[in-house]
């Protein structure tokens, strides 16, 4: 579960102040589905970033499953994000130089998980997501769809408890995107909690919960019934 | 993350980009190589005059009488009384150490010698056979005094090659008398024309055993004896011995000074040490240099992975996991140019062996630990400020930039 209470987080650029997060609190039950929505610049990746254990409030409590995160070491935080947290991102941001599988086996690479194990659990994730015939190639000579395919893979492979998308469709076309949104959408079925950013109203509407935020602040939280 | 995969991951970073990672094992091998030949080379050098000087004799004691090293303060110098002689019968007793392969005594004089009218004066020495092959002296015609007792006194001698041209000319030589200081004697071969020896000038010598030379300069002592230990490791044995029988001729007066060559073999191998240090040294400055250039294109690479490094920063990787990263990758290149440095810098003392065979260019193996930990220790150093920056990046702004 995670539970945000009035958490606050503030740049200063130009000598200016932004707040890109004002004394926001939000709770997420395990397993939901919330899309957050706003327009750019209004704080939401922030709030992605903050949930994802990627930026670190000024002020407020971020509770994840019951332990207060702000005051966690650089380590213990990137071992509470390699357990608990799953990214996909609008690029991408699969490695190059390494192939389908290796990538998806990242995370495991970095966790110390054994050779043996690691691809154990990529090459099942690989027959999932329909990929068998692409695991030895590097990400340039995937589509769109597949990269991010592979990206989900990777985000999935620790078995963490949240997923979260930086507007996973972004980049791909309406079919490809298509094929993503029902990808993570069956992930959330299966007891994954979902969080995607984007400001495609198509994609947010389809979240169970969508949250907005306008000027760092929450300006709406629905549910659909 | 297991050693082996930190290992494996740096190693297909290094592979994914080529010319960068060939143009930093190039700077390495060179750095090291340098080390290696150059250090050879030293050492090479080292060695050889090390082994001219041997050759020179290095395992001679000369034994001078009067003890000069300590003789300041004692109370012989202060009232001024000269130290005993050292005579045959010393001479004879040294002969007979187990340490000792032969030796020669030594007198010096000057003395007029003549011949059919014509005189000079000229350096004598008084010695036996063994100083032909002590001195490397040469002997141009006839032979060289006998090998007889030490304390007969034949009237025979041996003439420089200046002496004789200018009592005999072009004439016959061999077996005339010459008046050696009012003695006839005759001469019975002519020494090479062979520089200068025991500080003389050998093409002006008249040489005579030594027992004829004492008679003719009227002296029972020696100038000094000449020693050869059968070994450079029994010179010790020798000087010991040298010093046990004086003392016990002497009445326990260690009254003699015992010179030996390798103190000036020393001071010379220190000497060559020295240098070769020095010129591993700078060799040394082109490692740091290659360090230097692994920095720089470190922190290129870091620039130019940010994105990758912010990503497995999101996926769970920590700021020392990160470090560790990119430490590895240096540390392989500079162990991995520092292998194939050696294998060049071993090439290459291998040429100038071909090329030049007396300077044995085998290079220590002090010089090889040395520059391979220097390799890794600046690869290591310099790749710390990178590795810091990249574990330092904040992992949002990284991912970015895509």
């Amino acid at each position: 579960m995670i539970e945000l209470r009035e958490v606050c987080r503030h740049f200063t650029v130009g000598g200016q102040e932004v707040r890109a997060m004002d004394r926001v609190s939000l709770v997420i039950e395990p397993g939901e589905y919330l899309s957050i929505m706003g327009p750019s610049g209004s704080g939401k990746s922030t709030l992605l970033n903050t949930l994802g254990l990627l930026d670190t409030p000024n002020s407020g409590t971020y509770l994840l499953d019951g332990q207060d995160v702000t005051s966690l070491s650089d380590i213990q935080l990137a071992a509470t994000r390699s357990r608990k947290i799953g990214f996909i991102f609008q690029f991408f941001h699969l490695i190059p130089r390494l192939t389908a599988q290796q990538n998806i086996e990242l995370p495991l690479l970095l966790a110390g998980t054994p050779r043996r194990e690691r691809a154990e659990r990529s090459t099942r994730l690989i027959e999932a997501f329909g990929l068998g015939d692409r695991r030895h190639h590097k990400p340039d000579e995937l589509s769109g769809g597949q990269r991010q395919r592979v990206a989900i893979a990777r985000a999935v492979i620790n078995e963490p408890a949240v997923l979260l998308a930086d507007e996973p469709t972004g980049n791909l076309d309406r079919t490809a995107g298509a094929e993503i949104i029902e990808l993570i959408e069956e992930l959330n079925r299966s007891g994954l909690t979902l969080v995607v950013v984007t400001h495609d109203p198509e994609i947010g509407e389809r979240a169970r919960r969508r949250v907005r935020v306008v000027d760092g602040r929450i300006a709406g939280d629905s549910c659909r019934i | 993350m297991r050693l082996f995969d930190v290992i494996g991951f740096a190693l297909a970073s290094l592979g994914s980009n080529r010319v960068r990672t060939a143009l930093m094992l190039l700077a390495m091998s060179i750095g090291v190589a340098a080390v290696v030949l150059l250090t050879g080379i030293g050492n090479g050098a080292r060695l050889y005059i090390v082994d001219q000087f041997s050759s020179l004799g290095t395992n001679l004691v000369i034994v001078i009488p009067g003890r000069t090293e300590t003789a300041s303060n004692t109370p012989a110098t202060l009232v001024g009384e000269t130290p005993r002689d050292l005579t045959l019968g010393d001479a004879r007793a040294l002969e007979r150490g187990d340490a000792v392969r032969r030796l020669t005594p030594i007198n010096i004089g000057e003395l007029s010698i003549s011949w059919r009218g014509k005189e000079r004066r000229v350096p004598l020495v008084g010695s036996t056979a063994p100083i032909l092959e002590i001195h490397h002296l040469r002997l141009d015609r006839g032979v060289f005094l006998p090998e007889d007792d030490l304390e007969i006194a034949r009237p025979v001698c041996v003439i420089g090659s200046k002496v004789y041209r200018e009592l005999f000319g072009q004439q016959n030589a061999l077996g005339e008398m010459v008046k050696l200081g009012g003695f006839r004697c005759r001469v019975i071969g002519i020494l090479g024309s062979e520089g200068r020896s025991l500080g003389l000038d050998t093409e002006e010598l008249v040489i005579v055993p030594v027992a004829f030379a004492q008679m003719l300069l009227n002296t029972e002592g020696l100038f000094r004896i000449l020693v050869e230990a059968k070994d450079l490791g029994g010179l010790a044995r020798v000087k010991k011995h040298i010093v046990d029988t004086i003392a016990k001729r002497h009445y326990g007066e260690e009254d003699v000074t015992i010179i030996t060559q390798d103190s000036v073999l020393a001071t010379f191998d220190k000497i060559l040490k020295v240098l070769t240090l020095t010129v591993a040294g700078i060799a040394g400055i082109s490692l740091v240099v290659a360090g230097i250039l692994i920095m720089n294109v470190m922190l290129m690479a870091v620039a130019q992975r940010t994105a990758e490094i912010g990503l497995c920063k999101a996926l769970g990787a920590g700021e020392l996991q990160i470090m560790a990263l990119l430490v590895t990758e240096a540390l392989l290149l500079s162990s991995i140019g520092g292998l194939l440095g050696l294998l060049l810098g071993f090439a290459g003392s291998w040429v100038a062996v071909q090329v030049y065979p007396t300077l044995q260019t085998t290079p220590p193996l002090w010089a090889i630990v040395a520059a391979m930990s220097t390799a890794l220790s600046t690869g290591f150093v310099f790749s710390l400020l990178p590795a810091r920056r990249a574990a330092r990046l904040d992992p949002i702004q990284a991912l970015a930039r895509h």
